[in-house]
């Protein structure tokens, strides 16, 4: 640092005002971009929800104030899909969290293909989640998919169910496919708060005649609890927010059975192309998630400092 | 030499024997996959799909038939625009925030996180209005501004991860040897992340390459990425899973293989922050 401050010192004006300027004119071109292509259209999203603007009838764009929230919160769908948003976030995160949380712990012990298992168990993170989608409604397929001859040849079923064209079953079948896709993040996030556990804490436990259960207990979940933490939020923000796996799958149907908030406004603006509705459904689900976005913000912010 | 056999049996039931029924829950769907688009048509729905007769008469007809190869050449502009575009502007960003202190940092590296997590839904409006404005939906430019909104803030975030692990004093004695800053960037700091840079590119490549809603909504009738063009297979051709199947495997593989390739680099990229916070 010495080396640095001295020329300054030497040398003030200028160089010193370059200096300072230098950070913000490295950093311009990436602020004034997302400034362009994020933060302007996320206020022209505002903006539309306090109009009525469907896009068919482009000359119409008047201002109705807070109406489309209001009708929001008048309708039944909406209701309908909050509900199915808070279900599919309660039991996709517990879900991906437990089955990462056993996968961590396994790939932490030595094992000769630990390796390879590594490397295969994060497959479904890099597929598309189109080819995802495409892969469950196969395997979900009522005459030919797998799981039907599954479960009948094991005599759990009697006779074929079709997973999703049954309203009772659509949505937990997608949470099914959600929670396939989205373990392997925990698995690999735990796996690194597991190794950066010191050794000597467990050898010091076991001398003092602490069994697998006290350690795990006592060292590995206060060990991971900040990994944890940060994992969970970060997953529920990103597993609350999508949209293409059941759009795919289901297109929120049968009925309304799989609409959740996000993918009832893009439904709305997509195939309505009421787009004045359709964004303030999409601010106030933005509303909704503020609350965590912010938690997970703190948490971050310390880490920056 | 009984410990180490008895020790071997338990290691067997409590490690080896669930990491691969896990294994089997993560692959199986895939391999399923992979077996019905190596399943002639025919066969696939009198004896269901099997090894035994494999062949790839699906994928000759996904490329003579459905024009695959043209939607593989649209995802592979987009995703090497999106690379160009996010890495670009990304790495003079990641310097400044790795190399100095200054008025706002915070909040400016935060906003960049504060991004991604906003709903698409969000943004996909919008965008939608305003390049209908500037004429240009559909074209390869929309879907590379579109996946640049969560490009920059990743890449940034990763680079200026790596940027910090490269020590200081290196580009201070570079300077002291009478280069510029942004000569030491140049010169030393940009060789000396490299790996970091690829790895980066690298994701973003797939994660352009993955993308499906912005170009479902943004494109999809002269610019048809696969993604979208697997999506509509399913439309056109209603109960031809071999076909389907097909599609989704080479549509999946470029990512597939690339993540495979940079694993190791790219996660303990992704967990360092983590792990940390």
């Amino acid at each position: 640092m010495h080396t640095l401050n001295e020329p300054a010192a030497q040398v003030p004006g200028r160089t010193a005002l370059a200096r300072r300027v230098l950070p913000y004119a490295l950093l311009s071109p990436a602020v004034l971009v997302t400034l362009a292509i994020v933060f302007f259209p996320m206020i022209q999203a505002a903006w539309m929800s306090l109009h009525d603007y469907i896009l068919w009838k482009p000359k119409d764009f008047t201002f109705v104030g807070l109406k489309n929230f209001a009708a929001a919160l008048q309708d039944e769908v909406f209701w309908i899909s909050l509900k199915h948003t808070v279900i599919w976030i309660a039991l996709t995160i517990p879900a991906q969290l437990l089955l990462g949380l056993a996968t961590a712990l396994l790939l932490n012990q030595q094992f000769p293909w630990r390796p390879l298992a590594r490397a295969l168990i994060i497959i479904p993170w890099a597929l598309p989640s189109v080819v995802i989608a495409l892969m469950w409604v196969w395997i979900y397929d009522a005459n030919y998919g797998i799981l039907n001859e599954f479960l009948l040849r094991l005599d759990l079923i009697r006779s074929s169910v079709p997973w999703l064209a049954d309203p009772d079953t659509a949505l937990y079948a997608i949470i099914l496919t959600l929670t396939w896709q989205g373990f392997p993040f925990f698995a690999v996030m735990i796996l690194a708060g597991l190794q950066s556990i010191p050794k000597s804490y467990y050898e010091a436990a076991s001398l003092d005649g602490a069994g697998k259960l006290r350690q795990f207990w006592h060292i590995t979940l206060p060990g991971i609890s900040g990994v944890l933490v940060t994992a969970v939020l970060l997953r529920t923000i990103w597993v609350a927010n999508s949209i293409d796996v059941i759009f795919v799958m289901t297109g929120g149907g049968p009925g309304y059975s799989t609409y959740t908030l996000p993918l009832y406004a893009f439904i709305k603006a997509r195939t309505n192309l009421d787009f004045g509705y359709g964004s303030s459904l999409a601010v106030l689900f933005t509303l909704m998630l503020l609350g965590l976005v912010i938690v997970y913000l703190r948490r971050a912010g310390r880490t920056v400092n | 030499m009984m410990v180490g056999r008895k020790s071997l049996t338990k290691r067997l039931l409590t490690v080896d024997l669930p990491m691969l029924a896990i294994l089997a829950f993560t692959l199986g769907p895939y391999l399923w996959m992979l077996l019905t688009s190596l399943t002639s048509e025919k066969l696939l729905f009198t004896e269901g799909p099997s090894f035994a007769g494999a062949t790839v008469e699906n994928y000759i007809r996904l490329f003579s038939t459905v024009g695959f190869l043209t939607n593989l050449v649209h995802s592979f502009i987009i995703a090497s625009g999106t690379v160009l575009v996010g890495l670009s502007l990304s790495v003079t960003a990641a310097y400044s925030f790795s190399r100095f202190s200054f008025r706002g940092k915070r909040y400016l590296l935060l906003q960049f996180l504060v991004i991604n997590m906003f709903p698409v839904v969000l943004l996909i409006l919008p965008l939608f209005v305003m390049m209908r404005v500037l004429g240009i939906l559909d074209t390869h430019l929309a879907l590379i501004i579109a996946n640049a909104t969560v490009a920059i803030p990743f890449s940034v975030w990763m680079m200026t991860s790596y940027m910090n692990g490269i020590p200081r004093s290196l580009d201070e004695a570079a300077m002291t040897d009478g280069c510029s800053r942004l000569g030491a960037l140049w010169r030393v700091v940009l060789p000396l992340c490299t790996p970091g840079i690829i790895a980066t590119g690298i994701y973003i490549f797939i994660t352009a390459w993955n993308e499906y809603l912005y170009a479902l909504t943004l494109g999809g009738q002269n610019v048809r990425p696969i993604t979208v063009a697997i999506q509509t297979l399913i439309g056109e051709y209603e109960v031809e899973w071999g076909l389907l199947t097909s599609g989704g495997i080479v549509g999946a593989m470029p990512a597939t293989i690339l993540f495979l390739i940079v694993q190791k680099r790219l996660i303990s990229g992704l967990t360092q922050g983590a792990v940390k916070g």
